[in-house]
């Protein structure tokens, strides 16, 4: 488990690249690399523009199925003030193309999100790859 | 860091190698600008074969780089995107729609004189 303060523009590509790093030696696809570092990379990018500073958490699980890298993005800042418009494609209070949180979600497997005034905003995404595996059952 | 801009001809050559930050990004767009005004080139190529992740923020710089030299005159053309990165694009819901692209630096460069000569 590895916790990365955001703090500054270079904090994003090492946290992007630290993402790709663990992504790799779990095995996922070069395109699933891609897509978990374009998504951390969003999310660090949401902290530093949005909050000023916060945490990316990355760590791995694994079952007898399946392995994932979850990815959690906290912050301490304003929230989000309407989170149903800031899912939505296209919106933007930043004067980005607003393609960020939404496209995370599309991204990921799994997405999670809470954000108030007093709380800051917690952004919590997963990434699955199954696991060949040969029968567990035994007699 | 400084992303190097190489004059061939009528065009300007830019291979992006690096891990691209948000300041590098920036300072690229403004470089690549007064390249073109200094030197009157009338074709860019953008080759991103070494680029593993563009995310919202590099792809809008490199969309408004284009669209800005366009305004000086100069045609761009994006080559060598990734297949991850085109899933990555796409999945974030960046076209590019207005972009010329093509698959590598040969191919880009054929391109650029195609149009250029139309």
């Amino acid at each position: 488990m590895s916790e990365l303060q955001i703090r500054s523009e270079k904090d994003i590509v090492t946290s992007r690249s630290q993402g790709r790093k663990l992504a790799a030696e779990l095995g996922f696809s070069a395109v699933e690399q891609a897509r978990i570092t374009a998504a951390i990379s969003e999310l660090a990018r949401n902290i530093y523009k949005y909050a000023g500073s916060g945490t990316i958490c990355i760590h791995s699980e694994q079952d007898i199925r399946r392995i994932g890298i979850f990815i959690t993005a906290k912050d301490d800042g304003p929230g989000i003030e309407n989170l149903q418009e800031a899912l939505q494609d296209g919106y933007t209070t930043g004067g980005g193309l607003g393609r960020g949180l939404p496209g995370v979600k599309r991204l990921m497997d799994n997405f999670d999100i809470t954000s108030s005034p007093q709380e800051g905003t917690c952004v919590k995404v997963a990434k699955y790859r199954i696991v060949k595996t040969t029968s567990v059952f035994r007699i | 860091m400084r992303i190097p801009i190489l004059k061939l001809h009528n065009y300007l050559l830019i291979s992006i190698q690096i891990d691209l930050d948000d300041q590098t990004a920036i300072q690229f767009q403004e470089d690549l600008l007064n390249k073109i005004h200094q030197s009157g080139a009338t074709g860019v190529v953008i080759d991103l074969t070494s680029v593993d992740i563009i995310d919202s923020f590099i792809a809008k710089v490199l969309g408004d780089v284009v669209t800005m030299s366009d305004l000086m005159g100069a045609k761009v053309v994006l080559t060598g995107i990734q297949p991850a990165v085109a899933v990555t694009l796409i999945d974030l819901g960046i076209h590019l729609n207005e972009v010329t692209t093509a698959l590598d630096l040969e191919q880009g460069l054929i391109k650029l004189r195609q149009e250029l000569e139309e």
